[in-house]
């Protein structure tokens, strides 16, 4: 699944798989003094689809797509986004792409029409096509009511989708977007994956990191996992969850003794064991005829199991099952 | 239109909704001036009269206080994430700061214009043809724009806007150990070495004889030389900083 080629073998020079990859990278290596960040990320990422880097936090997701965007040189290895070189054609790339971080790249006391039409006149744009480019985002974003008011105001989603719509409009071809939902309620966070979907839905490459990987299965055609500076698994959410499966049951031994017996049938199934609550996670698709038959066949009895939970697989099942260790993410930090 | 000027209309309007900016701007050259005419002025006799030796002064005073809010701005926007932005629609580094130096240059042009309405008012008397007060505004502008870069280098050099604002007690101590409010001839001898030749001193004795008059020869050489070196040297390490702070 994770098809990793070796560094720097010739399919860098465009031509043959180039056209078609919106985002391509091989062997993106970092450190920061002492502190390896990235060793060896390879990325392929075909034109029009949405792709998400899906890791922990201290991954190195941020560095990846600073990497990409242009922002910071890698060690070493190369990278080609939207048909040119980041490092050779730096200029080439910044106009074909947008990047929008984790901190809101706004004027917090200009209002919204006013950080439109400034990004609109650096972008190139005369003044009056930059007039009508902010006009037209702020109808496409919803931001009609906001647009007058200094950004200062606004509240954290609304925030994000001027940062995003702002982001726009220089029309980007290839759209990174770093943590685009982490700190916002679940309402923005609806309205945030709407957004995304309208992105990808217009035929722009979306290339989003994210913590999440319930946001990364809703949004994302591929998914790479992250972890420690390295890409652990590539594919789609569908071959990604064939090997971590959607949920989780978690059930609870009626005593200790019960509980040892529980872990001796689950063996190396389990993901998760809670020693201090008798408690043991396995993966599984969720269905209740899944869920019955690992109930049967672990407690055939009906004495062993005093309750069970299912839930969704958390990004600590992901990493211990790719892995073998956890990812040092909080559980579910879903605001 | 170049980046650099739509990012001067940026820092402007930043300016204009700032509070402090504007105090920074507007209020304070007023109250400096009452103050040192006012308060000063009754105890210092230099044989002529103090307005108008201290106007050039209060002028150089109130040029390095605007110019360090340019500290302020650059290391606010170092701090927050609108530098990514700037820098992925490609707009060059040195363009977000020449922006910052030209909106300080036409602050401090509205402070210089506001000082000198309100000396006027407290007896200021000049004796200056249209071309030497000309002359007067460009020394002082270069002064401004040396001052601004200086100060656009140091936000980059440090990290908290707070710490940015220490940009003007480094710069008000030259203005202050120099001939812009009392003659340097008055100072204990170790400090006068350094008062004579330091930046401040040749700046503000040019503004000064050009605006009274003065028939002796004026430092403008070493006014000029001073103001176009700070300038170049701090434009330079600004744009170097900036890359290091952005690598």
């Amino acid at each position: 699944m994770n098809e990793r080629g070796e560094p720097g073998a010739g399919r860098m020079n465009a031509g043959r798989a180039g056209p078609e990859l919106a985002i391509e990278a091989t062997g993106l290596a970092k450190s920061y003094r002492d502190v390896r960040v990235l060793s060896g990320v390879d990325l392929r990422v075909p034109r029009g689809t949405v792709f998400a880097l899906l890791g922990p936090n201290g991954a190195g997701k941020t560095t990846t797509v600073r990497i990409l965007a242009t922002l910071v040189q890698a060690d070493a290895g190369q990278a080609r986004v939207a048909g040119f070189d980041v490092r050779r054609d730096r200029s080439r790339v910044r106009r074909r792409i947008s990047l929008t971080g984790q901190f809101a790249a706004l004027d917090d006391v200009q209002t919204g029409t006013e950080n439109l039409r400034m990004m609109g006149r650096l972008s190139g744009l005369s003044r009056a096509a930059a007039r009508r480019r902010a006009a037209g985002l702020i109808e496409q974003f919803g931001l009609t009511g906001a647009a007058g008011r200094r950004v200062a105001t606004y509240s954290g989603g609304t925030r994000r989708r001027l940062d995003i719509a702002a982001s726009l409009v220089g029309r980007p071809s290839v759209i990174f977007l770093d943590e685009p939902s982490t700190g916002l309620d679940p309402q923005s966070r609806l309205a945030m994956w709407r957004v995304i979907e309208g992105l990808a839905a217009s035929g722009v490459t979306v290339f989003l990191t994210t913590q999440y990987l319930e946001e990364a299965d809703r949004l994302a055609d591929r998914i790479a996992v992250l972890d420690a500076g390295r890409i652990v698994a590539e594919g789609t959410a569908a071959e990604l969850k064939r090997t971590i499966a959607a949920r989780r049951l978690d059930v609870t031994g009626a005593s200790r003794a019960a509980f040892e017996e529980l872990i001796r049938h689950f063996g190396d199934r389990a993901v998760h064991v809670d020693d201090g609550n008798l408690t043991l996670g396995v993966p599984t698709e969720g269905d209740a005829a899944g869920i019955r038959a690992l109930l049967d066949a672990a407690d055939p009895d009906r004495d062993l199991v005093a309750d069970f939970a299912v839930h969704g697989a958390t990004l600590d099942d992901v990493f211990l099952t790719l892995t073998g260790h956890a990812g040092h993410v909080k559980e579910s930090t879903h605001a | 239109m170049p980046d650099a000027l739509i990012m001067a209309g940026r820092s402007l309007r930043l300016s204009a909704r700032s509070p402090e900016a504007l105090l920074t701007a507007l209020l304070l050259p007023v109250m400096l001036m009452v103050v040192f005419v006012y308060l000063f002025g009754g105890a210092v006799r230099i044989g002529t009269s103090y307005v108008d030796y201290v106007v050039p002064g209060v002028l150089l005073l109130c040029a390095v206080t605007g110019a360090s809010t340019t500290a302020v701005t650059v290391c606010q926007d170092m701090a927050g994430g609108i530098i990514d932005r700037f820098r992925s629609l490609d707009v060059p580094g040195t363009a977000v700061l020449a922006g910052h130096v030209t909106a300080s240059l036409l602050r401090n042009f509205v402070s210089t214009l506001l000082v000198t309405a309100v000396a006027f008012g407290l007896g200021f008397r000049p004796r200056a043809s249209a071309a030497a007060f000309a002359a007067a505004l460009g020394v002082l502008l270069l002064f401004v724009a040396a001052a601004s870069w200086f100060a656009a280098a140091f936000g980059l050099l440090v990290r908290a806007p707070e710490a940015a604002n220490s940009a003007m007690f480094f710069l008000m101590f030259f203005t202050y150990a120099s001939s812009a409010f009392v003659p340097v001839r008055t100072m204990p001898s170790w400090l006068r070495g350094f008062a004579g030749h330091q930046p401040a001193t040749p700046v503000t004795e040019t503004i000064r004889g050009l605006l009274l008059g003065h028939s002796a020869p004026l430092p403008l050489g070493a006014a000029l030389a001073w103001c176009a070196g700070i300038a170049v040297v701090s434009a330079a390490a600004a744009a170097v900083l900036f890359r290091r702070r952005t690598a």
